[in-house]
């Protein structure tokens, strides 16, 4: 049968991309061949962290097997490919995020810690007694926190952006609460227990015709779909590299030049300054300014393995996979008695949280574990996401770029395990 | 029978959806709250005591399976004991769930020995004990919020 491509393309057809073969690519996936109570392992927790493909495992051991060595201090050879792999990474983090310069990508231990430093460096600089910071009922508690500590400190307002029973933002409630005394707001790209993907580049335009700075939370998103953070123009950008099938412990805030630049430092130490002298230090440049002490080397050149890695697949290829896995995966579960789902927005990604009628989540982990199925039970740090649909915690199944329908098939029949083990 | 069905027994799955001493006790009752925070877990013990010994034992809140069956099974377990008493079956208890327990003591454990099939479950073990925990804080007096975070 011919396509309309074969039609309409008067030119000899190009190679096209190889399809999505995820049985392929789970063989990059070493941990993925192992069993877990005698059942394949089935790893549906990747909300949680995902898993890492061989070539982020051996970029690690590359590392630590012939370059280790501290960075931007010595000038022996070690040291040299030492600081040229990790400053490497920093040009990957750059192109992936799509930044003007690899002098904003700052990198931190994680998301958290990114939103810490701004809520503290930038936060403690411009926000005043009675002004405001705007967040949404969807937030995770790393997006909650740091302003309501700041807030104490200030004597600020927290104003919260409140989500309908689908899980999508009211933006004309948004809207509302923009004014005079808003001085930041700071908003979820993609919740972590509803699967919500927000309209940020909007919610970003209404804030800047306003003149207030944005932070987009893109722990969740970035692994998802493709982030251009010049095209949605938001002020701040952080994420994790161990969601982004990276290593633990290292992570990102991309931040508008501007913004770093007039910003005092978040932590002082080694590396981050220009001069030392009991008078008076002066700082370094972009982007050291924000990195003192020996950062996690290692990790950042496994999350710029990682991000070829990726880049090698295609984030568009990615996202589409994990779209139809989703739907199928939705479907899948509206067909099972007594299951509801919490999060149904028309524009979200990869998260199936859901409630069985009279079993709690933690009864249902406990029986799918022994399934061999990996999912995560409780609040998932989004407590008020649970006070909003009135349960006190769900069951989430959340999808990767390696999971595939019999996976999906494999935790229905689990879910009928637990209503006959529970019910 | 396999670990769930160990875990997951009649006796636990009737408790936990028909929790029993499910109620207020208003008065001078004690009232502490143990809260899990990881899970959500959360329940209120009330606790009367009169002189040294347990006169009522109630319980109110949400949880999962074995944490309610736990603390429905608990409340049961107490009237009429003295606070040393509750602290020994406490241990007791904790034993079994950490499978250190003897067989003498899974005896006097009685019908609380139905949650022996946890110690297979490392990670439900605090799920079996928060009511627990809660109680010991009430018996020492205390009206607090405890967690087993």
């Amino acid at each position: 049968m011919k396509t309309a491509m074969d039609v309409l393309s008067p030119e000899p057809r190009l190679a096209r991309p190889a399809p999505f073969d995820v049985q392929r690519i789970r063989e990059d996936f070493p941990i993925l061949r192992q069993k877990v109570h005698g059942k394949p392992l089935v790893y549906l927790d990747n909300a949680n962290t995902t898993q890492k493909p061989q070539a982020v495992l051996d970029a690690l051991s590359h590392y630590y097997t012939t370059d280790n060595s501290n960075i931007h201090r010595s000038t022996h050879l070690l040291s040299e490919r030492a600081t040229e792999g990790y400053e490497t990474a920093r040009v990957k983090v750059q192109h992936f995020l799509n930044a003007a310069s690899s002098a904003e990508i700052i990198f931190t231990r994680n998301a958290t810690e990114g939103i810490n430093l701004v809520a503290s460096s930038y936060g403690r600089r411009h926000v005043q007694k009675g002004d405001e910071i705007v967040i949404s009922a969807m937030e995770h508690h790393a997006n909650i926190v740091p302003w309501q500590i700041l807030c104490e400190e200030k004597g600020a307002l927290l104003r919260v952006i409140p989500i309908s029973d689908a899980g999508e933002l009211f933006l004309e409630k948004y809207e509302q609460l923009l004014s005079p005394r808003t001085k930041f707001v700071s908003i979820v790209q993609m919740s972590n227990s509803l699967g919500t993907i927000n309209p940020v580049r909007d919610m970003i335009a209404k804030a800047h015709a306003r003149g207030i700075p944005v932070l987009v939370d893109g722990a969740q998103a970035a692994y998802h779909t493709r982030v251009d953070v010049q095209q949605m123009d938001c002020d701040f950008y952080v994420f994790s590299g161990h969601k982004l099938y990276g290593p633990t412990g290292i992570g990102v805030l991309y931040g508008k030049k501007q913004h770093l630049d007039a910003m005092p430092p978040y932590q002082g130490g080694g590396d981050m300054i220009r001069s030392v002298t009991f008078e008076k230090t002066t700082y370094n440049s972009l982007p050291h300014k924000f990195e003192a002490g020996t950062p996690h080397i290692a990790g950042a050149i496994g999350l710029g393995a990682a991000i070829d890695y990726l880049q090698g697949l295609g984030m568009e290829r990615v996202a589409a996979h994990e779209q139809e896995l989703l739907a199928y995966a939705t479907a899948a579960l509206a067909e099972i008695p007594g299951l509801r789902l919490i999060g149904t927005a028309e524009a979200k990604a990869s998260i199936l949280s859901f409630v069985l009628e009279g079993m709690h989540p933690h009864d249902i982990g406990t029986v799918l574990d022994q399934e061999g199925i990996a999912i995560r039970t409780g609040q998932h740090c989004t407590q008020p996401v649970m006070d909003r649909y009135g349960v006190p915690a769900t069951a989430r199944a959340s999808l990767a770029l390696y999971n595939t329908k019999e996976e999906i098939d494999a935790l229905v029949k689990g879910i009928h395990i637990v209503q006959e083990v529970l019910g | 029978m396999s670990d769930l069905r160990e875990l997951y027994q009649d006796l636990i799955k009737d408790h936990s959806k028909k929790p029993r001493n499910f109620r207020v006790l208003e008065g001078d009752a004690r009232r502490v709250e143990g809260y899990n925070p990881l899970c959500g877990d959360r329940f209120t013990i009330y606790l009367d005591m009169d002189g040294g010994v347990v006169k009522d034992v109630a319980f109110q809140g949400t949880g999962c399976a074995i944490s309610t069956a736990s603390a429905s099974m608990m409340t049961q377990c107490l009237k009429g004991k003295t606070r040393a008493e509750a602290e020994q079956l406490f241990q007791k208890f904790h034993h079994l769930l950490t499978g250190e327990t003897s067989e003498a003591e899974e005896m006097e454990l009685g019908k609380l020995a139905v949650f022996s099939g946890v110690r297979k479950f490392p990670v439900r073990v605090k799920c079996a004990t928060l009511a627990w925990h809660t109680l010991r804080a009430a018996l020492e007096g205390a009206e607090k919020t405890i967690s087993t975070e």
